[in-house]
């Protein structure tokens, strides 16, 4: 199991109602429906990946989460909205903060942090826009359009808002350690918070 | 004409009549005396009975849903694509029963069966039904044949008002809903369709007030009208353009107003062959049918509290370029669905077919729809009935 996803695990109560934005074949929903009974929705483009999902029977709605999740979701729909790793692909990932600490009472997010020690040595030795593991588009052709630093993202947080309940560090194995936890942004690789309107 | 009949094809099949005495009261206030229902089945109904599923026809389709009536036959029935062994809806997991509507034409009583209380052909005299009387009519079937509640109810467009309808009249009587190409309401736009379609017929001078059967005609060019532009409403104008561009069928203008661009051509073999099929007044029936169909009126016009008592779970499917029923609708749909906290699938299928999409096996469309009905297998399986 996927540390980021083990860790949301902790995070989640059972029995909650979940919301999934971007929720790829289902995989998260499928293994929180498992082992902590939740129920609720995920949201996805792709018309094969939601094939995937229907085949798994967790209830799918096909949506561009670019428009935004007012057309789909009142306030206070769910206990959790979550997104794993799509936030750096949104166009407005700002407005979609806002609109998941609103529809659920708290939002988990993860993303790749561009601040990882990696990411700046190819910048700043190399010259190059970074290709890794966690992040191995190259510039002309990747998804991902909003990159950010874990610096980057808490300023924003606090611009909107948001409060910070819980922050885990990763590499890109998904593991946790000291060195991360006392130096976030230069020595994770992918962050995971847990969110609240403040 | 197959001279071999396909191995996914549920074969030659053949209808039966089934006769309901009870009296049927209908919304109008008036009531059927008593009627029969034409009906097909495919597949096998299992030892506990659970299998069964409900197909519910279109403006103009009837019980004629899959397989062929002889080996003569020109085309399969309406919806080949998706019933057959190992189709979507697996004639070799599920019972599969499809019939003709009450007012349709095709042997169910209607317009062109005769009134028993008169002795002569019902014609514009036959009451005008809902797609609620269709449902409550569905529901007495379901019961002849010994089925207490279906795995599914599944329909396109008009027929997807009826899966609607049957969630929220008996919700314990169905576990799943697949509502295709459908519409919560006709919008303003799709009433004016109707009306000018209704009208195309009335100005036939062989429309007689509906009474063209005793006097021994059809209503033809009225009714060719109504499908002509029925039909420019079913596709996209990309489908068109595909299907038709400007091409002209002699290859040169010839300054005239017969036949020249080939579109014209396609919509008037539409529109004739239509009239072999259709009575003018069950054509008349469906649209109103369709106008009035409205599940939210009775709830203070929220259709998230029409599906509030709902307990079976949807797959709400759309299609991009469908302009009578456009994915704007289907959203309506699956939002009142996710107000009312039910479990929703829902998908928007690429597509250039318009509204005719939902009859043509798109690859993505037939995908989803495989996987849906193997998780209504998998509850059967499993006795979640």
């Amino acid at each position: 199991m996927r540390v980021d996803l083990e860790i949301i695990g902790d995070w989640i109560k059972p029995g909650s109602r979940v919301l999934d934005l971007g929720c790829g074949e289902c995989t998260l929903l499928r293994q929180l429906r498992e082992s902590h009974g939740v129920t609720g929705y995920g949201l996805e483009l792709s018309i094969e990946k939601l094939i995937k999902c229907v085949e798994g029977g967790i209830s799918v709605i096909q949506a561009d989460l670019d428009e935004g999740l007012t057309p789909w979701f009142d306030a206070d729909s769910f206990d959790y909205v979550i997104m794993t790793h799509t936030l750096q692909a949104m166009r407005h990932p700002e407005r979609l903060l806002k609109e998941m600490v609103s529809i659920g009472r708290e939002a988990i997010v993860t993303f790749p942090n561009m601040g990882y020690w990696k990411n700046r040595i190819q910048y700043a030795l190399g010259g190059r826009m970074p290709v890794t593991r966690a992040l191995p588009y190259s510039w002309y052709d990747t998804p991902n359009i909003h990159l950010c630093t874990v610096r980057d993202f808490e300023a924003l947080c606090e611009e909107l808002g948001l409060r910070i309940l819980d922050r885990e560090i990763v590499d890109s194995d998904h593991r946790s350690g000291a060195l991360m936890r006392l130096l976030p942004n230069l020595m994770g690789e992918a962050a995971v918070y847990r969110l609240e309107k403040a | 004409m197959p001279t071999v009949l396909p191995p996914d094809s549920v074969g030659l099949v053949t209808p039966q009549t089934l006769a309901f005495e009870e009296p049927l009261e209908l919304d109008s206030g008036k009531t059927l005396p008593r009627y029969e229902l034409v009906i097909e089945t495919y597949g096998t109904l299992n030892a506990d009975r659970s299998n069964a599923v409900l197909i519910c026809h279109a403006l103009s389709g009837d019980h004629h849903a899959a397989g062929y009536h002889s080996m003569e036959d020109r085309k399969p029935g309406w919806w080949d694509v998706a019933i057959g062994p190992g189709k979507p809806i697996d004639t070799n997991r599920f019972f599969v029963v499809c019939l003709n509507n009450l007012g349709g034409c095709r042997g169910s009583t209607g317009p062109t069966t005769v009134n028993p209380e008169t002795g002569r052909v019902y014609g514009p005299d036959f009451p005008i039904v809902t797609v609620a009387d269709w449902v409550r009519s569905q529901e007495r079937l379901m019961r002849r044949l010994g089925i207490s509640q279906w795995a599914a109810v599944i329909g396109g467009s008009l027929g997807g008002m009826q899966v609607m309808q049957w969630a929220i009249s008996f919700p314990n009587l169905l576990r799943h809903a697949v509502v295709i190409a459908a519409a919560p309401k006709l919008s303003a736009q799709n009433i004016a369709f109707n009306e000018v379609a209704r009208q195309a017929i009335f100005a036939d001078p062989d429309f007689h007030d509906g009474y063209y059967q005793e006097h021994g005609v059809v209503p033809r060019k009225g009714l060719m009208l109504a499908r002509m532009l029925g039909h420019i409403t079913y596709l996209s104008d990309d489908a068109m353009r595909a299907k038709f561009g400007r091409e002209l069928r002699a290859g040169k203008i010839n300054f005239g107003f017969d036949v020249e661009f080939q579109v014209e051509s396609y919509l008037r073999y539409q529109g004739t062959s239509f009239v072999d099929r259709i009575d003018a007044n069950t054509y008349l029936l469906m649209t109103k049918a369709l106008d009035y169909f409205d599940p939210a009126a009775e709830f203070d016009h929220d259709l998230s509290r029409a599906f509030a008592e709902t307990s079976a779970e949807f797959l709400v499917v759309s299609f991009t370029t469908d302009w009578r029923f456009s994915p704007a609708r289907s959203r309506e749909i699956v939002k009142a669905l996710l107000d009312a906290d039910k479990r929703v699938t829902y998908a928007e299928i690429e597509s250039s077919h318009g509204h005719d999409a939902f009859l043509v096996p798109i690859p993505d469309y037939m995908t989803v729809f495989r996987a849906y009905m193997g998780r209504v297998a998998a509850d059967i399986e499993e006795g979640v009935a």
